[in-house]
């Protein structure tokens, strides 16, 4: 109960109040613009297509319902907010009619396997390498590693995706360019193989970034933590090596490793997002690269609230896991 | 000046990094000798690969890779400039009115900051971008960028600034009747000088970044060259696909050293200032 009231509560209200001002700037944003977007779509699309135009009032109403047009800036927020309740985001303009959010559902496994997967990657190895190079910090292949991978990490993500694009679509063509898998989706060896053929080369380059970052981290973590008198008197002791590094210098790094879990969520997904437009893999990223080729504003729409509400609730499950690991939150 | 020179001499990491941001500087600058404006096209053979009389080779459109990756720096750098400056500005304010009045503001000023910072910002910048579609100039894009990276920051200088006040010298300096002004002009800021500098290197780092994720997806201003722009129109030429890797490599390897040499400045300094703000400067730049 204690926990509850000094732990969980303020970090759920804090979720509420994430999403509460992330949509509302995202309802403001559009209304400060010179542009209606109404029009401007309306126009795109019956400049492109013979659409008859019963189609076109209706898909205008449509429009100016789901932007909430009608009625006073006050009625329209609350539309906007009644119709996002409902998991309701208008129809896609460029695959008009499917629903935006039949569009995310689809998309969201690659986004979120990609994510997944690269992130607990690079968060275990990043730990591991950077807990043994802090450890041997006065070793040659740690202080030479500590160089390489400060060299990669202010790489931006879209930079290092073209230099991999570059490297392995014309002097080492192993891995496939375009897409997420190929066959058709069943529990086949043939299947789950082409998923990790394509998505080997967008998780690296999310994960070599990351694990950069992890690495700086608990090399310096770990060095701080060789002076502490838990260590000398566990090397005092003759405990095992093994035993020091995993039970004393890393345990004790985990923590701030978590805390920043949860912050760098949101720049993992930002560079997945770009990832995937570099390789072509068809998650949320690829759809919003579509969205803005065929100016289907309401899917940009959709893909920045779905963004708000998935990086704010990914963030707070991190932040809810914390107590597990932290006995001092757990027993307060 | 000496500190300067201690580093250049002891610091391979500022050496490297001060290197390296002379030649892009430089590079920058030769954009005002350059013999093309920066939107001439064919003013030269097209798909020349890398010769003498071409350094850099020229592009698919007829331009001197080399005289446009000129401008290319010089704009990307003054698009993230502008940025960190707003950012910074912004933060700073912020920060200090959250650090010394404390109270309510600062809990409401806080709290603000804590929720700006996990709200994603590409698709807020993707989401604006696409509405000005082609119509933000590259100083409005500098100044959306800063406008969207100053909660981080202005929570990082708040804390900086509660600590300072704790400081000893700090209630010295009250007791003995200086004004509140003259305290953090005199006491706090040559604290929070060195900070600033790791945090704009942090903040220069992403803005660069963004710029570049932007224009990739075509949403920035694609007449005015930066290192997004042009890596945009070597895709859209299909550099890769012809082989006219100067093209898009150019832009590429120039972003690079750009943001080494920022980090590796401002690595070297922060650790020459303290090797304790190693591990808090980390946590900024990941931001």
């Amino acid at each position: 109960m204690n926990l509850f009231k000094s732990y969980i509560l303020p970090r759920l209200l804090q979720w509420v109040l994430v999403i509460f001002v992330g949509v509302t700037i995202t309802f403001i944003i559009p209304r400060l613009m010179p542009t209606d977007p109404v029009e401007q779509t309306l126009q795109r699309i019956s400049s492109n297509t013979t659409t008859d135009p019963r189609a076109i009032q209706e898909l205008k109403s449509a429009l100016e319902d789901m932007y909430g047009l009608q009625g006073s800036p006050v009625q329209q927020y609350f539309a906007f907010w009644s119709r996002l309740a409902r998991g309701d985001m208008g129809p896609s303009l460029g695959a008009f009619p499917t629903p935006v959010t039949t569009i995310l559902r689809n998309a969201l496994p690659w986004t979120v396997g990609l994510l997944l997967s690269s992130t607990l990657i690079s968060w275990l190895l990043g730990i591991f390498l950077g807990t043994l190079a802090g450890y041997y910090h006065r070793q040659v292949w740690s202080q030479v590693l500590d160089k390489v991978l400060i060299t990669i990490y202010p790489i931006p993500y879209a930079i290092l995706a073209l230099v991999l694009v570059i490297l392995f679509q014309y002097y080492l063509p192993i891995f496939p360019m375009v897409g997420g898998a190929t066959g058709q989706p069943s529990l086949s060896w043939d299947y789950i193989q082409s998923i990790f053929m394509h998505s080997f080369l967008p998780a690296l380059s999310l994960v070599i970034i990351s694990v950069a970052f992890r690495f700086i981290m608990a090399r310096v973590l770990a060095i701080t933590q060789l002076s502490s008198d838990h260590v000398t008197y566990a090397e005092a002791a003759g405990l095992p090596r093994r035993k020091i590094i995993f039970g004393y210098v890393m345990a004790n790094t985990m923590l701030p490793q978590i805390t920043d879990l949860a912050l760098s969520i949101g720049a993992m997904f930002e560079g997945a997002l770009i990832t995937e437009v570099i390789f072509s893999y068809p998650g949320i990223g690829y759809q919003l690269y579509t969205a803005i080729m065929q100016a289907d504003f309401n899917l940009i729409l959709g893909v920045t609230l779905f963004s708000i509400v998935g990086i704010a609730t990914a963030a707070l499950l991190i932040d809810l896991l914390y107590p597990l690991f932290d006995p001092r939150v757990r027993y307060r | 000046m000496t500190v300067v020179r201690d580093l250049f001499k002891y610091s391979p990491a500022f050496r490297a990094g001060a290197i390296l941001l002379i030649i892009m500087l430089v590079v920058a600058a030769l954009s005002f000798f350059s013999p093309y404006a920066p939107d001439d096209r064919r003013v030269v053979p097209m798909n020349k690969p890398p010769s003498l009389q071409y350094i850099l080779g020229t592009t698919s459109l007829g331009q001197d890779v080399f005289w446009l990756l000129t401008f290319t720096v010089r704009n990307s750098l003054i698009i993230a400039g502008l940025a960190v400056l707003i950012g910074r500005t912004i933060a700073v304010i912020l920060g200090s009115v959250s650090g010394y009045l404390g109270g309510n503001a600062d809990r409401a000023l806080s709290g603000f900051a804590d929720v700006f910072i996990v709200i994603p910002r590409l698709p807020l910048l993707i989401l604006i971008s696409f509405i000005f579609k082609g119509n933000l100039t590259f100083l409005q894009l500098g100044l959306l960028l800063g406008l969207l990276d100053w909660a981080w920051p202005s929570k990082r200088y708040r804390a900086q600034l509660l600590s300072l006040r704790e400081e000893e010298f700090t209630q010295t300096a009250v007791f003995s009747g200086m004004g509140t002004l003259k305290v953090i002009l005199r006491e706090h800021l040559p604290f929070l000088i060195p900070f600033t500098l790791a945090d704009a290197v942090s903040g220069f780092l992403w803005a660069i970044g963004m710029e570049i994720t932007l224009a990739i997806l075509g949403l920035s201003d694609l007449t005015t060259p930066t290192i997004g722009t042009m890596i945009f129109w070597a895709n859209y030429y299909q550099a890769m696909l012809a082989r006219k890797f100067w093209w898009l490599g150019a832009p590429i390897v120039a972003s690079i050293l750009i943001v080494l040499g920022f980090y590796l400045l401002s690595a070297s300094l922060s650790e020459y200032l303290d090797p304790r703000t190693r591990l808090k400067r980390l946590s900024v730049a990941r931001e």
